[in-house]
């Protein structure tokens, strides 16, 4: 917090004094906010294609029956809806934009632990882009085996799995070297007197998402890896005319993808335990709580990948335990909503973009967490299993939870990022467009699922019009929604923000706005909660 | 301001970023592992059949090679705090040697197997029955994935045998040789399990 006049300031990260200048300038800095805005560039765009995928199969199933293209198509459009919006969006999502951007400032680091190898991992992450773009547009056409790519279709198909499979692969990589780069820098990069226990809630969940990365992803490795072997070579782990086992790909498929959305929602948690006090003025409610439900999530979310699985033949004894692991594992998310809660009750609160897509995120969240035990609990996801019931429960997490943390970090840190702020009343009608047309898209899928709509079918019977014309239309709605955001955000120059637009009291605010290449003229020495409200 | 000022070095975090990664190469071999678990749980007989016609011996051999170039990896280390450059130089290369017999005896192994037609993909796997499949699969893939560490790991070793040469590691700077050594270390510890898996648990 130094107070002192600089006659010269130090230069914000914008500004280029390195060797090269412009674009080549952004592309070689290793500077941890350069990279930061490298990522979120590159995730808006592939969100965009991504969206738009979606919005033509809403389209597709304005109507029964073929619209605009056939099954085959539809196969690959949510094949590719999936890779993109998993492997290329929300699993780096919050933790390489906001990680990489806010992290290193909320612990008073200067940088991350490995600038270079931090570098690394975004070329690492785009060339996986790239293949997975190839695999589009080479070989026997595009794959056609969802997301999952179970076995033993993705084994028999003719579509271009292999290069599809590297591409995630390629992906898994990055996100791994992001990951050990985070748990370094956490470990070893505190300002002085920040202890564990000292540090901003955000971090916290960095953290725990960093030690999921590590542990989880080299399973899904490994297996892409078979998948690929049994491709060429004819190994035939998985296939059961081999003597394989297509149920123990599942087994490894969940063993990372379950973890993985613990990946993805523990950064979106720890940034809404940095807006809600902030945006209310209110030292956070059980701050230990919700540090310790992040690293319990990520210990427990471990274990509960075969609730994937229940149809797919398991012991009895199998399915018992998932169960109840998949119900423990409620626990501390709802512990957090709690906390956050708690955290608001007489509160100053000042109802901004931010604080709106938080609140937006708690409310889905919760949507979605409670229907996730619909499926949790073994009767009832029998009747649910593989319908748009699933569909709506996972857009709910993923998009409800993932998405809207992001569009309330974005909103949060904009000022920081860029040293301006953005239109208020426009961030508001966006936000209404987005919250309208999220619920009008998913909420009539859970209705339909119930009642037995198939998920992955370009076609359904004639008493699901109705709700699958609600989701299109909601569908619509909240592509305008994000296309408002964008353009309030990015399409001209705001007022020149301040240091703290909103009153923060971590350190990200109290270094200038944009920050100088050098996060912290002074080291910071850290004496107390980084929650200094009343 | 200048970055110059800020460039600091940090060993412990060098260390402990290698520790992370390792626990990372751990799980990924751990992801075959469970498969073997599973497919040795399945078929039993057929495997304890399939490991008979391994070479015990080469088995052997490889094992006490790659644990005396760990020995002589870590040695190497010792050697450079000691400042002892040509003691480290020579352990190193003894390290090397050993990792380029190993190399040669996996050719004179695997060539026998390729040479009767036991590769995967073959016509004559095709034909066996399908536990014997899945163990030659996993024998062939599970030593590769290995081979290809130990040759990531020559390589990293050769070049940190030219920094020592060109006295860029020295008693005050070797945490690349130390986390080098590290990364052998899990070569040679992944072979420890492979070996009694694949060859000696009948």
């Amino acid at each position: 917090m130094a107070d002192e006049q600089n006659n010269h300031p130090p230069p914000s990260y914008l500004v280029n004094t390195g060797k090269y200048k412009g674009l080549l300038g952004w592309l070689t800095s290793t500077d941890h906010k350069r990279i930061g805005l490298l990522y979120l560039f590159s995730i808006l765009v592939f969100f965009s294609v991504g969206m738009i995928l979606g919005e033509t199969m809403r389209t597709e199933l304005f109507f029964p029956d073929q619209q605009l293209y056939g099954p085959q198509t539809y196969n690959a459009i949510f094949t590719l809806h999936g890779l993109i919006m998993i492997f290329v969006i929300v699993i780096p999502g919050l933790s390489v934009v906001f990680g990489n951007f806010v992290m290193p400032l909320l612990i008073g680091a200067n940088d991350v632990a490995f600038p270079r190898l931090n570098l690394f991992t975004w070329y690492l992450y785009i060339t996986g882009v790239t293949i997975v773009i190839i695999s589009q547009v080479t070989g026997n056409g595009p794959p056609d085996t969802g997301w999952t790519f179970y076995a033993p279709y993705s084994t028999q198909t003719h579509t271009n799995v292999i290069l599809a499979v590297t591409g995630a692969f390629v992906l898994g990589f990055s996100s791994i070297l992001t990951g050990l780069n985070f748990i370094v820098t956490i470990h070893r990069m505190r300002a002085p007197g920040m202890s564990f226990f000292k540090m901003p809630l955000l971090p916290w969940g960095i953290y725990a998402t960093a030690w999921t990365q590590v542990l989880a992803t080299p399973i899904i490795g490994i297996t892409l890896l078979m998948i690929i072997m049994e491709r060429t070579l004819h190994i035939g782990f998985f296939d059961p005319a081999l003597g394989g086992d297509p149920v123990l790909y599942q087994h490894l498929f969940w063993i990372y993808s379950h973890p993985a959305v613990y990946i993805m929602i523990l950064p979106a948690m720890g940034v809404i335990s940095e807006i809600i006090p902030t945006m209310c003025q209110r030292k956070i409610f059980s701050y230990k709580a919700i540090a310790f439900s992040s690293l319990a999530i990520a210990a427990v979310g471990y274990f509960v990948w075969g609730h994937h699985m229940f149809t797919s033949g398991m012991s009895n004894f199998a399915i018992w335990s998932f169960s109840l692991l998949t119900f423990l594992v409620a626990i501390p998310s709802a512990i957090k909503v709690f906390n956050w809660i708690t955290t608001m009750y007489r509160g100053s609160i000042d109802l901004k973009a931010p604080l709106l897509y938080a609140m937006a995120f708690i409310f889905l969240f919760t949507i979605g967490g409670l229907t996730g035990l619909i499926q949790g609990a073994l009767a009832t996801d029998i009747q649910v299993h593989d319908t748009s019931f699933i569909v709506a429960h996972f857009h709910y997490i993923i998009f409800g939870g993932v998405g809207f943390a992001f569009f309330a970090a974005l909103h949060y840190w904009y000022p920081k990022m860029f040293g301006r702020m953005y239109n208020e009343r426009v961030a508001l009608v966006a936000w209404i467009f987005l919250f309208i047309g999220f619920n009008l898209l998913y909420f009539p899928q859970f209705v339909i699922g119930m009642e037995g709509m198939p998920r992955r079918y370009f076609d359904y019977l004639p008493q699901f019009t109705l709700a699958q014309q609600i989701s299109t239309i909601g569908g619509y709605i909240l592509m305008i929604g994000f296309i408002i955001m964008v353009v309030n955000l990015f399409s001209k120059k705001g007022p020149k923000a301040p240091d703290n637009p909103w009153g923060g009291s971590t350190l990200e605010w109290s270094v200038p706005s944009p920050p100088p290449q050098e996060n912290f003229e002074h080291t910071p020495h850290i004496s107390g909660n980084p929650y200094d409200y009343k | 301001m200048n970055k110059e000022m800020t460039i600091h070095r940090d060993d412990t975090a060098a260390r402990l970023g290698m520790w992370v990664f390792l626990f990372t190469e751990l799980l990924l071999f751990g992801g075959l592992f469970l498969v073997y678990a599973v497919m040795r749980h399945r078929y039993a007989n057929e495997f304890h059949d399939a490991s008979q016609h391994l070479d015990t011996f080469i088995g052997a051999l490889n094992t006490i090679i790659l644990l005396t170039s760990s020995m002589t990896v870590a040695m190497s280390i010792t050697a450079i705090q000691k400042n002892d450059r040509s003691m480290a130089t020579i352990l190193l290369l003894i390290t090397l040697l050993c990792s380029f017999i190993f190399m040669f005896d996996k050719y004179l192994e695997w060539g026998h197997k390729i040479s009767i037609g036991l590769y995967p993909g073959s016509a004559l796997m095709e034909t066996l029955k399908r536990g014997d499949l899945l163990f030659y699969s996993l024998y062939f893939f599970m030593t590769g994935l290995h081979l290809l560490h130990l040759v990531v790991g020559t390589v990293i070793l050769i070049i940190i045998l030219v920094k020592i040469r060109m006295r860029l590691i020295h008693a005050d700077h070797y945490v690349l040789l130390e986390n080098g050594g590290l990364y052998w270390h899990l070569v040679d510890l992944i072979w420890i399990f492979l070996f009694p898996l694949l060859y000696l648990v009948t």
